[in-house]
């Protein structure tokens, strides 16, 4: 079976306008979020804070609870379902004593709904670890960045690495635009999913430029424009069927998971479409860029 | 590679053979006798997002230890000095870890040089400041001793708590110093979650109260309690069996001296028996009572009591008035080492915070893990149906060493006693997709390469070599991000990321090497006109 037929020529190149437009409003529709929200919505291990998963045997609404835990220290606090029948309350107060969690917690939940509650998981982050780890995430993010930058520069050359890099930067953005978007909570999950995307999106970037180094070593002659786009089709089956193959298994988990990976999965699901685009679209423009810019210089020297 | 297909057939067959090994106990939990002994116990270690459980972490306030132990040593100072007839005014505990006091006469400061050198080697003058009647000296902690001090108050903070984690009975609790302050626990399968955090947060309480041998002790077991007396148990090893049993002593409620008045306890060995005993110093104040104490109970016993429990109760032959005692017993060197340790984790409390906390109630766990599994099964199917489509028999040459990967993976787990959490399994997950993205490029190589004609032989190898190099960036790349993510993760996360390696090598392992086994005992036995691709 054969979904690409090997004698394709599409004209990538000639399409790389268009993509860069489309590209850059997307990063620039994630960042405005971003700044329209007045940040990211933190999880509680970026904001210090107190996580309580609670599952109910009855049909159960986000108000009724709200109504149980009024004139409690949560009666401010985010109530969103989970799961059915399954609600989170999210607090921005830590709940460490046990007496506090005792009076807050399950007596007014006793009292309004009996026994027919269980408490499937409590977590509760200090505020002070929570900035230090704000710190240590986004110098981590930067680091991983610079990585790939430096491993790609020294496989291929300094551009194609450059090219990489944005790419990737490009992934991290769309998917931080796109949990803003949807207002959903920027939790320890989706940061391992941004990890994971920094260290895959890069994959389809290196197969195409690896092609791209053989071809200009076969056709040294060939415009560079030519050679990548030639590069571009020669790999694009391997590209879509890579990309596939991790996605089926991304599906999966965003389907059949469970609502604790739910973070994460999307995550995935959104840095894996992306980062294959970003790859052709993003990565090559960049390379030819810097080779037309060479270019540029070396005819006003002559 | 390694040239000879046997070799190569027989290094995969090993492989797979230990990963199955180490897996055992996972898939079959009850061994009949025999054959239990040759393979081992544990399955797969379980992180709590999965087993149920408490994870907590909690940081010792070394700094406020410091100040405690100043505060003490500056009562202790102002007998030292008085003893020592130097002039001194306001004696008292300053900012930081310092104490600060007025000498009113210049020749004190001779005295008290010689008094910090004998008596307080620990501590040195920060300043001296000349002041109208004198001058104002401050005395802080040397600052390796300091630092020792910490380590100290540390070691002991985590002894403490490992020893009151047992009382809980926990299968496999884990107690981690992190950081030059910070305690991790985990406290799986734990039902009392309140309970735990209640006891661990608590400093240790060391009581010494006199045993109440009037009184009958029969009679207060009974439930007949006099008035004044509270009933309290130690642990006692019978000499002969060595078994160790609890015995019940009836005492007088009053604690006469608490663990805040020793100033420290070590091991030493009794010169005439060799044998281990536990010397406990104590503070000035301590002494004085103790010597007090002594004096008027000869011939009764004290008990000393630690957290509730009667460690030992000797009897008190006569007034002890140097501020030293003995606890002699049937003390292994062990078991006399760690009572000193205890007991000066009794001398030392610092209070501890928790920072983070999660817990996570059993039927959370055992809902993920059959999420978990459940979203394997079918990804991992997904992928198998997708290569058997697309590639034909090589695309179950590829599956075939998919399912060889994830078993890897698992019995590498389970030998390196990793832990597998809910992230870990998405990553398990990951790692499937990405295991055949290695075959994928290979096998639209060779497909790129028999188009031009090749021969199989060839295909395959230009195949394998030129796709080999992209494999291993591409691998590497994934490996190096799952390495940021491990230095900083926390539990289930960094579990996400260790699978991730873990799997991300296997995968190298079994994609290309065991594929290519597999090609080459194929194409070298058979006769193959055409390569179903």
């Amino acid at each position: 079976m054969e979904l690409i037929k090997p004698g394709i020529h599409l004209d990538f190149v000639g399409k790389m306008k268009y993509a860069i437009i489309f590209s850059v409003i997307l990063t620039t529709i994630s960042v405005a979020s971003v700044i329209i929200h007045g940040g990211l919505n933190l999880g509680i291990d970026f904001a210090g804070g107190s996580i309580i998963q609670v599952k109910f045997q009855k049909s159960m609404t986000a108000d009724k609870i709200r109504g149980a835990l009024k004139s409690t220290r949560l009666e401010n606090s985010i109530i969103q379902q989970f799961g059915p029948n399954e609600f989170l309350i999210r607090t921005a107060e830590s709940f460490h004593d046990q007496k506090l969690f005792e009076e807050n917690v399950n007596k007014p939940l006793t009292a309004a709904f009996n026994k027919d509650y269980e408490i499937r998981r409590v977590e509760v982050v200090g505020s002070k670890v929570g900035m230090d780890f704000q710190r240590k995430a986004i110098f981590a993010v930067i680091l991983s960045w610079l990585a790939m930058l430096i491993y790609i520069a020294w496989r291929f050359e300094f551009r194609y690495g450059l090219g990489g890099i944005i790419a990737l930067i490009h992934d991290v953005i769309i998917i931080i635009g796109t949990i803003s978007i949807l207002n959903m909570e920027f939790t320890i999950s989706i940061l391992a999913a941004v990890f994971f995307i920094i260290g895959y999106s890069i994959n389809d970037t290196i197969v195409v430029l690896d092609r791209i180094r053989e071809n200009v070593k076969l056709n040294p002659r060939q415009k560079l424009a030519e050679t990548i786009n030639m590069s571009i089709n020669q790999t694009l089956s391997r590209t879509i069927l890579t990309s596939f193959t991790v996605f089926l298994t991304v599906i999966a988990l965003y389907l059949f998971g469970g609502p604790v990976l739910h973070d994460l999965s999307f995550s995935l699901l959104v840095g894996v479409v992306f980062g294959t685009y970003s790859s052709v679209f993003i990565s090559c423009p960049i390379v030819l860029l810097f080779e037309n810019l060479q270019l540029s210089k070396m005819k006003r020297k002559k | 590679m390694i040239k000879s297909l046997k070799i190569r057939i027989a290094i995969t067959a090993v492989v797979c053979l230990a990963a199955l090994y180490f897996l055992l106990p996972t898939l079959i939990p009850q061994l009949p006798t025999p054959w239990n002994e040759y393979f081992p116990k544990d399955k797969i270690h379980l992180g709590l997002d999965l087993q149920g459980g408490m994870h907590l972490l909690m940081e010792i306030d070394t700094d406020k230890a410091l100040e405690s132990m100043m505060e003490r040593t500056s009562n202790d100072l102002k007998e030292s000095l008085m003893e020592s007839k130097v002039r001194f005014r306001n004696v008292e505990k300053a900012k930081g870890a310092t104490i600060s006091l007025e000498l009113t006469d210049a020749a004190g400061k001779t005295t008290l040089e010689n008094i910090l050198r004998d008596k307080y080697p620990d501590l040195e003058i920060v300043s001296t400041n000349p002041r109208d009647s004198g001058q104002l000296v401050t005395l802080g902690i040397n600052n390796k001793r300091a630092a020792d001090l910490k380590k100290l108050t540390v070691e002991h903070s985590l002894e403490t708590i490992r020893n009151r984690v047992d009382q809980f009975g926990i299968a496999e609790p884990e107690i981690i110093p992190e950081g030059e302050n910070r305690i991790l626990i985990q406290l799986p399968g734990i039902k009392d979650p309140e309970r735990a955090k209640n006891l661990i947060g608590k400093t240790a309480l060391l009581e010494f109260k006199i045993v109440d041998d009037e009184n009958s002790l029969e009679e207060a077991l009974r439930g007949n309690i006099p008035q004044d007396d509270i009933i309290a148990y130690g642990l006692r090893a019978d000499r002969s069996t060595g078994e160790k049993g609890s015995a019940p002593y009836l005492l007088k409620n009053k604690s006469l001296l608490t663990g805040a008045s020793l100033e420290t306890a070590t091991v030493q060995i009794s010169n005439r028996f060799g044998e281990p005993t536990v010397s406990l110093k104590f503070n000035s104040q301590g002494a004085t009572d103790f010597d007090r104490i002594t004096g008027e109970n000869v011939r009764k016993r004290l008990a000393i009591v630690l957290d509730g429990v009667v460690h030992s109760a000797p009897v008190i032959q006569e007034r002890i008035s140097g501020g030293q005692a003995q606890i002699t017993g049937t003390f292994t060197m062990d078991e006399a080492r760690d009572l000193a340790i205890i007991l000066r984790a009794g001398a030392l409390p610092a209070p501890v915070n928790i920072l983070e906390e999660r817990t996570v109630g059993p039927s959370l766990g055992s809902d993920s893990i059959r999420q978990g599994i459940m979203a394997t099964l079918i990804g991992s199917l997904l992928v198998i149906l997708f290569m058997i489509l697309y590639y034909r028999l090589s695309g179950t040459i590829a599956d075939l060493a998919l399912i060889i990967n994830i078993v890897l993976v698992l019995g590498i787990l389970a030998a390196f006693k990793a832990t597998l959490t809910l992230p870990g399994i998405a990553g398990l997950l990951l790692t499937v997709g990405m295991a055949v993205d290695a075959n994928v490029l290979i096998f639209e190589r060779i497909r790129e390469e028999l188009r031009t004609g090749k021969t199989i032989r060839l295909s395959l190898d230009t195949g394998y070599k030129k796709a080999f190099i992209t494999i291993i960036d591409t691998h590497v790349t994934g490996i190096v991000s799952a390495i940021f993510l491990i230095i900083f993760g926390t539990g289930p996360i960094k579990g996400f990321a260790v699978t991730l390696i873990i799997g991300l090598l296997a995968s190298l392992f079994t994609a290309v090497f065991v594929t290519r086994v597999i090609f080459d005992y194929f194409t070298g036995t058979f006769n193959i006109k055409k390569l179903s691709i």
